[in-house]
């Protein structure tokens, strides 16, 4: 390796996966995120919750663009999130996403939901796109369903596909919206253990969730939003044990009588 | 009652009226294919990010659903050759016909559209797709699964419009019925004979329709 190229492997280091800087986000009238700063390094696992309607969907919506901001500034791996449709493209290529409802397309295969963004985005060869889809539908334990289509699976099997889909992208970040909330309490568990698998194996990701097993057991960084803003940010073992917020010691406290 | 049932002149002309029959179909597909591509171009005009073609699309559609067909064609059929277009009666009518169907499927299949939930169209523009993809690849199936009903009725009503044609002398069943009439004063025979011919050109396409939607829209839903 040259020097410069050392230098070049340092700089990509020293240069955080995401950066949000004095992000403000309006939905009309309405603030719903108030001066975001937040910085995430490659490979981190950061956990956000707060309340509903704090604000967490719409954080992490912003750093793909499914929502646009007003202020202030988002990069992914060095670009900068803006309205400009290829670095629209740019960014959407590097960050999967992962939705409380998996999102899966009704009228394709397993395989095809994992096959088409590859094929249709990156340009991937089929048999590509095919070995890719197998390869990550074995690793979310679900290879045998390749075939079926998603009204056929469990709402737990859907969640996995729907990780492996983001997956075949081959993205640097995943960003996951309260992927266990919308099933059922027997499901959690396999889908938290796909997420533990992927955390395991380096991925830098942010999960909405009140899953605090998971949180605790992966996370890098809680991250805790109330009214648009980031309230704490705490190692688990701080945010749980000792909360430096009164707003944060009530969330707790809800969180743990629902659990 | 002492009308007597003669059938020779239908039975005469039944080569006329059997071929008719298959210029009714060509204007009727004809004209579903000119509607469903009116329809699809219609609804992604319908949300252009410029208001005039918005509004545009808008006034076509209540201007095809607020004035009868007969006139449509007729102002069609006259004022096209005014406009330096000179067409042959049969192209007129699907034109005619397939900018009166589509004005139909526009709406359609715009609320076909408007019941696919939002997180579909998520997940693709997420997967990197574009919007145009996303609509092509993502919205547009599931979405003609849920109006294809609807469009089904929509198209037997078109197929049976094509009788209408026959005002301006377009190649079809209606036309050649009146022919035979005219020559042979047998009305209540010709009628008769056709109107058992339009049940079944009707029985046909919707089986046309029923065998789309075992072919295409037939993966599982919950
Ligand atoms: N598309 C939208 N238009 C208007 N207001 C919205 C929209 N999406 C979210 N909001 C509002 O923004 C706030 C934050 O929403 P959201 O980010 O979904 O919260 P959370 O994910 O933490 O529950 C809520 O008050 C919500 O009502
Ligand atoms: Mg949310």
């Amino acid at each position: 390796m040259t020097q410069a190229d050392a230098m070049k492997g340092s700089a990509a280091q020293a240069e955080p996966m995401i950066a949000m800087n004095h992000v403000e986000k309006w939905y009309g009238d309405y603030k719903a995120l108030t001066d975001i700063n937040l910085s995430v390094r490659k490979g981190e696992r950061i956990v956000l919750c707060g309340p509903s309607g704090s604000g967490k969907s719409t954080l992490i919506r912003c750093i793909n663009h499914l929502e646009s901001y007003q202020k202030g500034e988002i990069r992914v791996s060095g670009t900068k999130v803006d309205d400009n449709a290829r670095t629209i493209d740019a960014v959407r290529r590097e960050v999967g996403m992962v939705f409380q409802h998996f999102n899966l397309f009704p009228h394709m295969t397993v395989l095809d939901n994992c096959m088409l963004a590859p094929m249709r985005s990156l340009g991937a060869g089929k048999a590509e796109a095919e070995a890719t889809a197998r390869q990550l539908l074995g690793r979310v334990k679900i290879l045998e369903q390749a075939d079926k289509y998603p009204s056929q699976l469990s709402g737990g099997q859907q969640q996995r596909v729907a990780i492996a889909r983001a997956l075949c992208m081959k993205p640097k970040v995943m960003l996951f919206d309260e992927p266990t909330s919308a099933l059922d309490p027997e499901m959690v568990k396999e889908v938290l253990d796909t997420m533990i698998g992927l955390a395991e194996e380096g991925m830098t990701m942010i999960c909405v969730t009140h899953e605090m097993g998971f949180a605790r057991q992966v996370a890098d960084r809680v991250i805790f939003m109330a009214d648009g803003a980031i309230v704490e940010e705490a190692t688990p073992e701080a945010f749980f044990s000792a909360p430096s917020h009164e707003r944060t010691r009530k969330f707790l406290g809800e969180i743990l009588r629902q659990h | 009652m002492n009308y007597k049932l003669d059938f020779t002149p239908v039975i005469e002309g039944l080569p006329d009226l059997l071929a008719a029959c298959l210029g009714t179909f060509a204007l009727a597909l004809g004209g579903m294919a000119l509607a469903i591509v009116i329809g699809i171009g219609g609804v992604i005009l319908r949300d252009s990010a410029l208001a005039p073609v918005r509004w545009a699309v808008k006034a076509f559609v209540e201007l095809i659903r607020n004035t009868p067909f007969l006139v449509q064609i007729f102002f069609i059929y006259f004022a096209l050759p005014l406009a330096g277009l000179r067409l042959d009666p049969t192209p007129t009518a699907i034109i005619a016909l397939g900018i009166n169907g589509g004005a139909y499927a526009i709406e359609i299949i715009r609320g076909g559209v408007q019941s696919i939930p939002k997180g579909q169209i998520e997940a693709g523009l997420a997967l990197g797709l574009h919007k145009g993809q996303v609509f092509r690849l993502i919205v547009l199936k599931p979405a003609l699964r849920a109006i294809f009903p609807s469009l089904t009725s929509q198209f037997v009503l078109l197929t049976l419009t094509t009788s209408i044609c026959s005002a301006i002398s377009a190649y079809e069943l209606t036309s050649v019925a009146q022919q035979i009439e005219t020559s042979s004063f047998r009305s209540f025979e010709v009628y008769g004979t056709i109107t058992v011919f339009y049940l079944v050109i009707s029985w046909v396409m919707m089986r046309f329709f029923g065998e789309i939607t075992r072919r295409y829209f037939s993966y599982p839903v919950k």
